[in-house]
């Protein structure tokens, strides 16, 4: 009981008020100003376009049928992108981590890389796959809901597996094993004993696949063609197209109710799979893969099927297409392109100058997601004594996550009505710093549930061992958690970088022509006509995708193993 | 007075969050009105049963826990006000909390990397608290490689390094099974002794209490029941729950 004492009192060392109010301070402000600000605009937008009240913009978008068609298909595509990734992802895992053979790290990274592949880039490889004369051409699902859920479950496949694979892999195996030898059957074990325990983890990654699949956007809108949309693609096409600001608001405060409502029961179910891995063990119980047993080559072989069907394919098809020049022929006439403005000059900048501006954008964007990041992480870890700083604390922690669900293209929509004006005396438009700004919002959640995780693993008593030997508060961050935390610092390094350099939603809504990136170019690429063009957008595509999965691989390799982590 | 002087120190935990610790409402009194002193060089060992607040006792002299009463002193000096990092004490856990990204000579140094001390002088320094743990030529191990006898050296070497004037054991040896405790008792008490250290130690096995204090204090539901030498707790102990306790053989890990 001495032992639950000490848990109790987690003291944390007495604060340096000043260290921790600036620690809140910035976070708080820049999300302040970058986020809720612009949120708030919008639905003021909404409700109050010129100065009074006025509801006529909700009935309007209420009343009209392609509304409720629009919402029904972003609700249809996300629930059978959630169930597919699930039930996709539930054997993968259990293949990759609860059963060893050889080359498995190299199938888990492969596995990684959907995730953090650029939407757009997804979505010209299915297309590719799909478009009539393409290896899949004869399923007939261009321009389909199918074709869009397929290409949602390549994404997020990654999310269930590393979720669920992670608890599965400390799951202690000698519970399944008592099941065992009461006379349980290997599908009652399953049913009875594994299940119930990964229910958690499985809750909480369908939620958070749900999040994504429903905000999806450059998929969307590169699949979806006219016939299929869903809320985002309807805010991006109504400003963009139509420049209906209003009916715009309007939607986007539509999108954030399905987000909030989605957000919540992420929450709950990340807190009940937190609370729950206290109670199972560490150490790996991975058992090597036997072809003896039927069980295994099943597993295996549906594994191999996924793995091969839905991500090789794609990606190997988009990569041999790019290869294909205009006239038909072999050769990498269509790479030679990326250094002109493409035919009939669809682009303003050569698509090697895009690529340029992106890893300018994406290394500003990672230095502020990180400062920003880090500084939420670390509040966030803290357990102070008392009772209100610990419900302060928690406050903030659900703050600072609310960007994880607003979509990109809210952010996006949201800068471009507030920050027409210089804001605290800096025009952003022309600082080059409002496309980085909008895609650290975008990428710190991701930072904060990398790094977290890590920083409150740190046993408190290490912070106290190394204050009783002498460290004031400032040197005991230097040194306990700054070098605990770097190595997953490293992962959300290359996880801001890779979001960054792949983000479409918010970027779409404020590059300039002369100051697109990578994915602007390329969706611009894919909506000219002219053979030469698809061709340069697929060249680009795999340029980008090599990039962001170098990104990734780097960073990956920074991971440290034991640390876990959400995505 | 010199040493360390504990005046009707009372520490109180609040309301815990988020668990299901039922029948335990706010204010749980863990150590109540316990005076205490411990004079320059010598061992105390607070000795009692899982809960009884010798712990929580411990941490509010390192400055951890505040105090709900009373007060703590050194030297005459009022400690009160003083941050945990400048009392220049020792802590050492059950489990050793070594720096996983350091290594030993690392980990043994750490306390004196705030000192005005040169390289030199502190790498010799670190080899000197090595020697003295048993554990020389260990300095460029990592510390995850250690068995856990090896970790609690590694850790009483890097408490004692930046010479602290009271240095606190928080059930030192606890997570070592029975030969090796007792072995590093002894060998505890010779590097106290030879470093002339003063010294609170808190256990609940009496013999280890005996093996390492001048004198014990026996601890019971945050109350303080007696202070003596081993000998004289065996022979005229204050009550018969000192007795009992003692009697008790040290089976009594609790939980």
């Amino acid at each position: 009981m001495d032992r639950d004492r000490r848990r109790l009192s987690r003291a944390s060392l007495r604060p340096a008020p000043l260290l921790w109010g600036t620690a809140v301070a910035v976070p708080l402000g820049f999300l302040g100003v970058f986020f809720a600000w612009p949120v708030a605009a919008l639905v003021v937008r909404g409700f109050v376009p010129d100065g009074a009240l006025d509801l006529t913009g909700f009935t309007d978008v209420l009343s009209s049928p392609r509304t409720w068609r629009l919402v029904g298909l972003t609700l249809t595509q996300a629930v059978l992108g959630t169930a597919f990734s699930v039930l996709l992802g539930l054997p993968l895992a259990y293949l990759l981590y609860r059963r060893s053979f050889p080359g498995r790290g190299l199938v888990r990274g492969l596995v990684t890389v959907p995730f953090v592949l650029p939407a757009v880039v997804v979505g010209v490889a299915f297309r590719t796959l799909f478009a009539p004369g393409g290896t899949l051409g004869f399923l007939g699902l261009e321009e389909s809901l199918a074709g869009i859920v397929v290409a949602l479950v390549f994404f997020n496949v990654s999310v269930v597996v590393r979720t669920v694979g992670g608890l599965w892999e400390r799951l202690d195996p000698r519970t399944e094993q008592a099941a065992a030898s009461l006379g349980a059957g290997p599908a009652r074990v399953f049913r009875t004993v594994t299940l119930p325990s990964l229910a958690p983890a499985v809750a909480s990654a369908a939620a958070v696949v749900f999040l994504f699949c429903a905000t999806a956007f450059g998929v969307v809108l590169v699949l979806g063609g006219v016939r299929y949309g869903t809320i985002e693609t309807e805010i991006w096409t109504r400003t963009t197209q139509f420049l209906d600001l209003r009916s715009a608001s309007v939607l986007s405060i539509m999108q954030l109710v399905v987000i909030s409502g989605a957000l919540a029961v992420s929450a709950r179910a990340r807190r009940r799979r937190e609370a729950a891995l206290h109670l199972v063990s560490a150490r790996g119980s991975a058992r090597r893969l036997s072809w003896r047993s039927p069980q295994d080559v099943t597993v295996a072989l549906v594994g191999a099927a996924i793995v091969v069907g839905l991500m090789v394919l794609p990606m190997a098809g988009l990569v041999t297409r790019s290869l294909r020049e205009p006239d038909g022929s072999w050769g990498l006439g269509n790479y030679a392109a990326l250094g002109t403005t493409g035919e009939r000059n669809a682009l303003v900048v050569t698509v090697w100058e895009a690529a340029a501006t992106s890893l300018r954008i994406a290394l500003a964007a990672t230095v502020i997601s990180l400062v920003v990041g880090g500084l939420v992480a670390l509040v966030v870890s803290r357990r102070p004594r008392s009772a209100g700083a610990r419900r302060a604390v928690s406050t903030l922690d659900g703050l600072f996550m609310l960007p994880l669900g607003v979509s990109a293209v809210t952010v996006g929509f949201g800068f471009l009505i507030t920050m027409d004006q210089p804001v605290l005396g800096v025009d952003l438009r022309t600082s080059g710093l409002l496309v980085p700004v909008a895609q650290a919002v975008v990428a710190i959640p991701l930072v904060v549930r990398t790094v977290l995780p890590v920083l409150r693993a740190i046993d408190p008593r290490l912070r106290e061992v190394a204050a009783v030997l002498g460290s004031g508060p400032g040197r005991v961050l230097r040194t306990v958690d700054l070098p605990i935390a770097l190595r997953s610092v490293g992962l959300a390094t290359g996880f801001a970088f890779a979001v960054s350099l792949g983000e479409f939603g918010a970027t779409s809504f404020l590059a300039r022509p002369d100051g697109a990136t990578l994915p602007v170019v390329i969706y611009r690429l894919i909506g000219r006509p002219g053979a030469e063009n698809y061709g340069m957008a697929l060249a680009a595509s795999v340029v980008l995708a090599v990039l962001t999965a170098t990104v990734m691989m780097v960073a990956e390799r920074l991971r440290d193993e034991r640390a876990g982590g959400e995505f | 007075m010199a040493g360390l002087e504990i005046r009707d120190a009372t520490v109180r935990y609040g309301v815990p969050t988020g668990s299901a610790r039922s029948g335990r409402s706010a204010g749980v009194t863990a150590v109540d009105r316990v005076s205490l002193t411990v004079a320059p060089g010598e061992v105390v060992a607070l000795l009692g049963p899982s809960g009884c607040g010798k712990s929580s006792l411990l941490r509010a002299v390192a400055g951890l826990e505040p105090l709900a009463g009373g007060s703590i002193g050194y030297d005459g000096e009022e400690l009160a006000g003083v941050p945990v990092h400048k009392r220049r004490f020792g802590l050492m856990f059950q489990e050793g909390q070594l720096f996983p990204h350091r290594d030993v000579r690392r980990n043994v140094g750490y306390g004196l990397e705030t000192q005005e001390l040169s390289r030199a002088e502190r790498d010799t320094r670190v080899s000197a608290l090595l020697d003295l743990v048993g554990l020389a030529g260990y300095e460029r191990r990592s510390v995850l490689t250690l068995s856990g006898g090896e970790q609690q050296r590694v850790a009483l070497a890097r408490a004692l390094a930046p010479r602290p004037r009271l240095l606190l054991l928080d059930e030192p040896l606890s997570a070592l099974d029975r030969q090796l405790r007792e072995r590093l008792a002894g060998e505890v008490r010779a590097a106290l002794v030879e470093t002339g250290t003063t010294a609170m130690f808190v256990t609940h096995d009496h013999t280890e209490a005996s093996a390492v204090a001048d004198r014990v204090g026996v601890m019971d539901r945050g109350r303080l029941l007696q202070v003596a030498a081993p000998d004289e707790l065996r022979t005229a102990p204050a009550s018969d729950r000192v007795t009992e306790f003692l009697g008790l053989r040290g089976s009594q890990s609790g939980v």
